[in-house]
């Protein structure tokens, strides 16, 4: 799975959204392939070339292009790619084998000054994890166990993503870059089952109760 | 088959060396071929606590660098014959230990030993790292205060990733010993209770030794307790703990509050 990028006309201006939405997650591209869809920009060629040190000035990297003309891909552009879509239904087709399942499964505790991390899905936490340890999950965090810790879910963007815990005792817990530390965690939580989720740009905390 | 034992705790001033003394001599009592090792090198306090502070020639590191052989550096006690201490050096710090030099140690120790108990340093550096690495079986000292079960979490996830059975896949054996702990205190809930250190750290409970003024008597006399006075609380606590270390069901006794008031001024008086 590879990031797509729709960069549009003007330029300017959407280079800023990206940057806000860096600066939201400042690991959201880290070590991710990122393919540029430039259909946009097709009838302006002359932006490309600035469009890809923009990109470059903010640490991605394309690994792809697609969209646009042939002719216009000039020598120090990436590949230029064609309906990746029906590509990768070719290979599944050769190859049937089923997408790994994404996420991870601890059956043990986490102790003090552990930190899990996984950006890969979510993180199911069969044990309690320790007061100064750490998750960071690109999913939801699911503890069957005690929360002493820190949960750090919907890590990269996914503000879908939540936290889950049989006993909440967080020290912090935090979705998609909204946080809370533990004086902000409603009192009457402390001890009880409990899950945390964003609700618009608001977090929540709330029991099963 | 030789056991090495790893006595630990992350935080400092816990009991580590203190429960090694009395461990050591209680399973030595039981006629078990035991060493006491002091990773604390250049501060060390375990021949202190032995008593043995005035028969030390050689030490660990003059083994590990070839200066001696480990027969020349073995004390053995004077009161339990199976009982032997191989002390730290005080002249140099921990750099001086080698995780090749300890591993050649431990492994010849291995051969003539039934038990051999490493009290490790405070702290998860070297010292505590090299102390570790070898163990078979750790016992984890823990006061019921949350700063020291913080730590020892901390040691706790250190044993199950930075030990030789750890990079093995293999799980080392983890054991929780309670020491200072005080009934009155843990009762009016100014200390934790033993449920809350077990909830927490979720390793079993291989003791719980009450805080005693005989535990302060026998450091300072350079006896462990488990000689000094072995039918005192804690004396008794540290002998069913090294029942359980070699692997038997004891029932375990928390300590409860018997003084009432009147036996509190009149033992103060008689003090």
């Amino acid at each position: 799975m590879a990031l797509v990028l729709v960069p549009e006309a003007p330029l300017d201006d959407w280079l800023g959204g990206l940057d806000a939405q860096i600066q939201r997650s400042p690991a959201y591209f880290a070590g991710k392939p990122v393919v540029a869809d430039l259909s946009a920009l097709a009838a302006v060629p002359e932006l490309v070339a600035g469009l890809l040190e923009a990109l470059a000035a903010r640490g991605i990297r394309l690994s792809g292009i697609e969209g646009i003309e042939p002719a216009v891909t000039g020598l120090d552009l990436p590949p230029l790619l064609s309906g990746g879509r029906t590509i990768a239904e070719g290979i599944a087709a050769a190859d049937p084998a089923p997408p790994e399942p994404a996420g991870l499964l601890l059956d043990q505790p986490v102790r003090s000054g552990q930190s899990v991390v996984f950006t890969g899905g979510d993180v199911t936490v069969v044990g309690s994890v320790g007061s100064g340890a750490e998750i960071v999950a690109g999913g939801s965090i699911h503890i069957y166990g005690t929360l002493r810790g820190r949960a750090v879910a919907g890590m990269g963007g996914n503000a879908a993503a939540r936290i889950f815990c049989r006993r909440l005792e967080a020290e912090l817990l935090a979705i998609d870059g909204l946080y809370r530390t533990a004086d902000d965690i409603e009192p009457a939580l402390r001890g009880k089952p409990a899950q945390a989720y964003l609700a618009g740009e608001q977090m929540v905390v709330a029991g099963f109760e | 088959m030789a056991k090495v034992v790893v006595v630990t705790s992350g935080k400092g001033g816990v009991g580590k060396t203190t429960s090694t003394a009395a461990l050591g001599a209680a399973l030595a009592q039981a006629g078990r071929m035991v060493v006491v090792i002091d990773f604390d090198v250049g501060l060390r306090n375990l021949d202190l606590v032995m008593g043995a502070e005035r028969r030390v020639v050689y030490d660990l590191i003059n083994v590990i660098q070839g200066d001696a052989r480990l027969s020349q550096a073995l004390i053995r006690d004077k009161r339990v014959e199976t009982l032997h201490l191989l002390p730290a050096s005080q002249t140099r710090d921990k750099d001086a230990l080698t995780q090749e030099g300890v591993g050649k140690v431990i492994a010849e120790l291995r051969e003539k030993f039934d038990y051999i108990i490493c009290d490790s340093p405070a702290g998860i550096e070297r010292g505590a790292t090299h102390a570790m690495y070898h163990a078979d079986t750790a016992v984890v000292v823990t006061n019921p205060e949350v700063s020291s079960v913080r730590d020892s979490d901390r040691i706790i996830g250190l044993l199950d990733s930075k030990t030789a059975k750890a990079e093995k896949g293999e799980r080392i054996d983890k054991h929780l010993l309670l020491t200072r702990y005080h009934p009155g205190r843990a009762a009016r809930g100014e200390m934790l209770k033993v449920e809350d250190v077990l909830e927490i750290l979720s390793i079993p409970l291989l003791g719980i030794i009450p805080e005693s003024e005989e535990v302060l008597r026998a450091s300072n006399i350079g006896t462990p307790v488990t000689l000094s006075s072995p039918d005192s609380a804690p004396g008794r606590a540290y002998f069913d703990a090294a029942k359980r270390l070699q692997g038997e069901t004891l029932a375990m006794m928390v300590p409860e509050e018997k003084r009432g008031l009147m036996s509190k001024l009149f033992g103060r008086r008689v003090a």
